[in-house]
């Protein structure tokens, strides 16, 4: 065992083995970041915004599908102070997410909660909450994932700001990227019936709930239903088998 | 829109992005949790990507509507399947591109 009390405060100690482990986890979150990134970069870049100026929003806010949407909005001509509501809400998402982590960041101290906080994306979650459920993943391969996967983040958005005049629409299925890896990090989530059983009750709620919640509280909502509802369908079914052995 | 008014809107997403992402850290490390919160915290992951993967798998256009049966959620069947399989996320994306790609150029 590592000294654990240097390595997970966030000071910054940690050894080359577990920095690889926690490179290995990143890259593939890398890799969906790219085109993700570079498409980003040429829909900010075509709607007149410098390629430094895309680079700083994805330094500040890092939240992908928000970012997105602020530069459609800012497109229509919306005001300030209706994108930043608008992100709000998109991004009401990761308090869930944040409390899911909180589990396995126990003990941990300010400064690296704080540090660790902005990393916080569906990505970097689904990746460190696979691991930590495997159990072995130490906090500082999961911030490191964080930072890694925000430097792509950057990387790839002013990239795509620069030189996305280049790329053709559409092509190399860039377009489904995203939508791969939400796949990817649903099938990771997936341990069992239940979660199985949450999820698609998730999935229907929510298709049903986006014709009529606009902005993204839809996600929210079917989340906390559907998980309530998964709860539970979990309690029941515990509660039948152990009657059942009772008898 | 000028230089900075760009720079509140990106502080301003900044801020409202950070803070439910540090909210809930602060606040259930420090104490004990529920039994039945963390249950329910549990449950929580599958709810999320289930939520955010069927309107984008099943809508589609302007105005929003339902299809089921469109190139994004057929391209979905194999490439969940290969998620489920490999468990590789790389190897996902990659894939899922690839046949997306292929999809809209030969059907």
């Amino acid at each position: 065992m590592h000294s654990m009390g240097a390595l997970s405060n966030g000071d910054g100690g940690i050894s080359g083995a577990s920095a690889r482990e926690g490179f290995k986890a990143a890259w593939p979150i890398c890799v969906g970041y790219f085109p993700t990134g570079l498409a980003f970069g040429v829909l900010a870049q075509q709607a007149g915004i410098h390629p430094l100026a895309v680079g700083l929003m994805s330094l500040v806010v890092f939240a992908g599908s928000s970012q997105f949407i602020a530069v459609s909005m800012l497109n229509s001509g919306a005001a300030v102070m209706s994108i930043v509501l608008t992100t709000f809400v998109v991004n009401l998402r990761h308090v869930l997410m944040s409390s899911s982590l909180a589990i396995h960041l126990r003990g941990l101290s300010r400064k690296f909660l704080i540090a660790f906080a902005f990393g916080v994306t569906d990505e970097c979650f689904a990746v460190n909450t696979t691991r930590f459920r495997l159990g072995g993943w130490r906090s500082d391969q999961a911030i490191l994932v964080n930072y890694i996967s925000w430097f792509a983040w950057v990387g790839s958005t002013v990239l795509g700001g620069y030189a996305g005049e280049f790329i053709p629409k559409g092509s190399f299925g860039i377009d489904y990227a995203l939508s791969a890896l939400f796949l990817c990090l649903l099938a990771f989530q997936l341990h069992g019936s239940i979660y199985a059983v949450t999820a698609v009750i998730a999935g229907f709620l929510s298709l049903g709930l986006s014709f009529l919640i606009s902005g993204n509280g839809y996600i929210v909502l079917a989340s906390v239903v559907a998980a309530t509802l998964g709860l539970i369908l979990r309690k029941y079914f515990a509660r039948r088998k152990t009657a059942h052995v009772e008898e | 829109m000028l230089k900075s008014e760009y720079l509140l809107l990106v502080a301003g997403m900044g801020l409202v992005t950070y803070i439910p992402r540090w909210f809930p850290l602060f606040f259930l490390t420090r104490r004990p949790m529920a039994l039945w919160l963390a249950e329910w915290l549990d449950l929580i992951p599958a709810a999320i990507f289930g939520a955010l993967i069927f309107p984008d798998l099943f809508t589609t256009g302007e105005p929003l509507h339902l299809d089921f049966f469109q190139t994004k959620s057929l391209v979905a069947i194999p490439t969940f399947i290969f998620a489920w399989r490999t468990q590789s996320l790389g190897g996902t994306v990659i894939l899922g591109m690839l046949l997306y790609w292929a999809a809209n150029k030969f059907l």
